[in-house]
């Protein structure tokens, strides 16, 4: 089986993240660059399914050349090769453009089975995984905690507000899945070895027959107009429980009206 | 009045209260037609959406809508922006609606805005983003407006609308109908409202130590009529399902009132719950990063404070 799994590169969430000034868009220089921490997990499932089934795991990521330090954890962590996507002319794109780029790409690049974290720590919107099932045409399996193949049949638990949906269809299909949907492996320091001469191809837009007008600030379909960093909180009255700690919290309460 | 179309949430037949304020919302940019899909439409159904102030409602009630994800209803809400082609359309930002929104953007080749706190002039909406430190102005460029509005970002007011129905037929693509649910499986929710919908939500962290203790949590949530949340170093120690984990990997939650108890307030947690209107932070470190968001913050044991507020909140009431 033919396994892509999408990982992005995101701000460190432990630093300060930043739009930049001069365009509003994610200031990617001002943190550190990390692997999204669902994106783990994806390359986890994808590893399972991979030991449990067969065939090849291989990881897609867009994103800026810094992005390649993403590209070879999830190699370390046991995937067998990559695809980066990385032109000048991405930058700025929005979850239609990017969704545009990696669906242009997956054609390109072929797969069995697309997975995905279920949201970015950065920009969070959470609609990657279903924009690109609409645009490949393949069935959505999205927000799974537990997800079963079985010949060509797809079966995954989809998170709902009240449980679980089990929810089927057949390959191809996209997969997002939310996290402790199982538990990712640290890379061994045998994984990180081999990961250094695993093939990493680089894509431009060209190559992988993106048109330009749909992607980058110019082709996003959603502008940030402004943005101002957040006034911080007022400062709030923080007592010491001296016993009638309850008490003071419920004076609180009542004196916002909510008892 | 441009016309705006809002997707109603609905369980059991029962509009859920997010709808309420999209109606809300959209009353103050234009004409509100609410968009029913799937089963469970009723009579009841339709005078609630009337009475905040839809003024048109378009009903696809088949069971097909709901036995396959998403697709369905991204394919629904294409054809009436192709039909009546509305100003803009609003969905709440749950995890399904954001879904709906992104397929519904392709398909209309529309900018689509996800999890908006607000909505003005011009469809310009608001955000929150990196855990509340930046708030952020976004406009849609290209085609209708699609927007994804969180729970609680505004409070619904009853204002009567005309409610004129009309049904809607849908021919359901194969591409749509690719995913199929199988089964459906509810797990035991009990009475309180639903996290993301809550206008209280009491949340418990490592503080609380245990599942069993865990209890307590739950009694001050019942006693405010709230919801309950939990950080991830609660779920993680598996003291509570993780359904109910609030923070950057897990729910977002917008209430007017969040109790953080045991929780010390780090980005992971505060990524979820920062946007809440007042926040009482009860926490034993006296340095935990919580109590710089409090508006109200009790240094103590947890054990303690807990239990009295609850007393307290079942005394006062």
């Amino acid at each position: 089986m033919n396994i892509v799994v999408c990982v992005k590169q995101v701000p460190d969430t432990a630093t300060e993240r930043k739009l930049s000034s001069k365009d509003n868009t994610l200031d990617r220089d001002a943190a550190d660059g990390v692997i999204n921490e669902l994106c783990e997990y994806a390359v986890e499932e994808a590893l399972k399914i991979k030991e449990a089934h067969g065939g090849e795991v291989t990881v897609l990521t867009m994103g800026p050349s810094k992005a390649s330090d993403t590209i070879r954890k999830a190699l370390a962590m046991g995937a067998d090769k990559a695809v980066h996507l990385v032109d000048d002319a991405l930058h700025g794109s929005d979850a239609l453009s990017t969704s545009y780029a990696l669906a242009q790409t997956l054609k390109k690049i072929g797969y069995d089975l697309v997975i995905l974290g279920s949201e970015s720590t950065d920009a969070r919107t959470g609609v990657l995984a279903a924009m690109l099932a609409e645009r490949l045409g393949t069935p959505q399996l999205t927000l799974a905690r537990k997800v079963d193949i079985e010949g060509s049949s797809v079966t995954i638990e989809r998170v709902t507000d009240y449980g679980y949906d089990k929810v089927q269809a057949s390959l191809p299909a996209v997969v997002s899945v939310v996290e402790k949907i199982n538990e990712p492996r640290y890379p061994s320091f045998k994984g990180i070895m081999a990961a250094k001469k695993k093939p990493v191809q680089t894509l431009g837009v060209a190559d992988a027959e993106i048109d330009t007008a749909q992607v980058g600030l110019g082709g996003a379909w959603s502008e940030v107009t402004e943005f101002a960093v957040a006034p911080p909180r007022a400062a709030g009255t923080i007592v010491k429980d001296e016993g009638d700690g309850g008490s003071k919290a419920a004076d609180f309460l009542a004196s916002k009206k909510f008892i | 009045m441009a016309e705006i179309l809002v997707l109603v949430e609905h369980v059991d037949g029962e509009v859920k209260k997010v709808t309420l304020e999209l109606l809300t919302l959209a009353r103050s940019l234009g004409s509100p037609s609410a968009v029913w899909a799937g089963p469970g439409y009723s009579a009841e159904a339709k005078a609630r959406l009337g009475e905040y102030g839809a003024e048109r409602v378009y009903v696809a009630d088949s069971a097909e809508i709901v036995d396959h994800v998403v697709a369905p209803k991204a394919e629904l809400l294409a054809q009436l922006v192709s039909s009546a082609t509305p100003a803009a359309v609003l969905v709440a930002a749950t995890a399904e609606g954001k879904e709906i929104a992104g397929r519904l953007a392709i398909k209309t080749d529309s900018g689509v805005i996800t999890d908006a706190v607000g909505l003005g002039d011009g469809f310009v909406a608001e955000q929150s983003i990196f855990g509340g430190g930046v708030n952020v102005k976004s406009r849609v460029s290209k085609g209708t407006p699609i927007v994804a509005v969180r729970p609680n970002s505004t409070a619904p007011e009853a204002s009567a609308g005309a409610a004129a129905e009309e049904q809607v037929a849908v021919s359901l693509s194969d591409a749509a109908k690719a995913t199929k649910v199988v089964e459906r499986v509810k797990q035991e929710k009990g009475a309180r409202p639903e996290l993301t919908e809550a206008a209280i939500v009491v949340s418990g962290g490592r503080g609380v130590g245990s599942a069993e203790n865990f209890s307590i949590i739950e009694k001050l949530a019942d006693s405010l009529g709230a919801a309950v949340g939990a950080s991830r170093a609660a779920t993680d120690a598996g003291w509570y399902p993780h359904q109910f984990q609030v923070g950057q990997t897990g729910k977002t939650v917008s209430p007017q009132l969040y109790i953080a108890a045991g929780i010390s307030g780090a980005i992971q947690h505060r990524a979820g719950m920062q946007t809440a209107k007042t926040i009482i932070a009860i926490n034993k470190d006296p340095e935990a990063p919580i109590f710089e968001l409090a508006d109200f913050g009790v240094v103590g044991d947890l054990n303690q404070i807990v239990p009295q507020l609850t007393e307290e909140v079942g005394k006062r009431k």
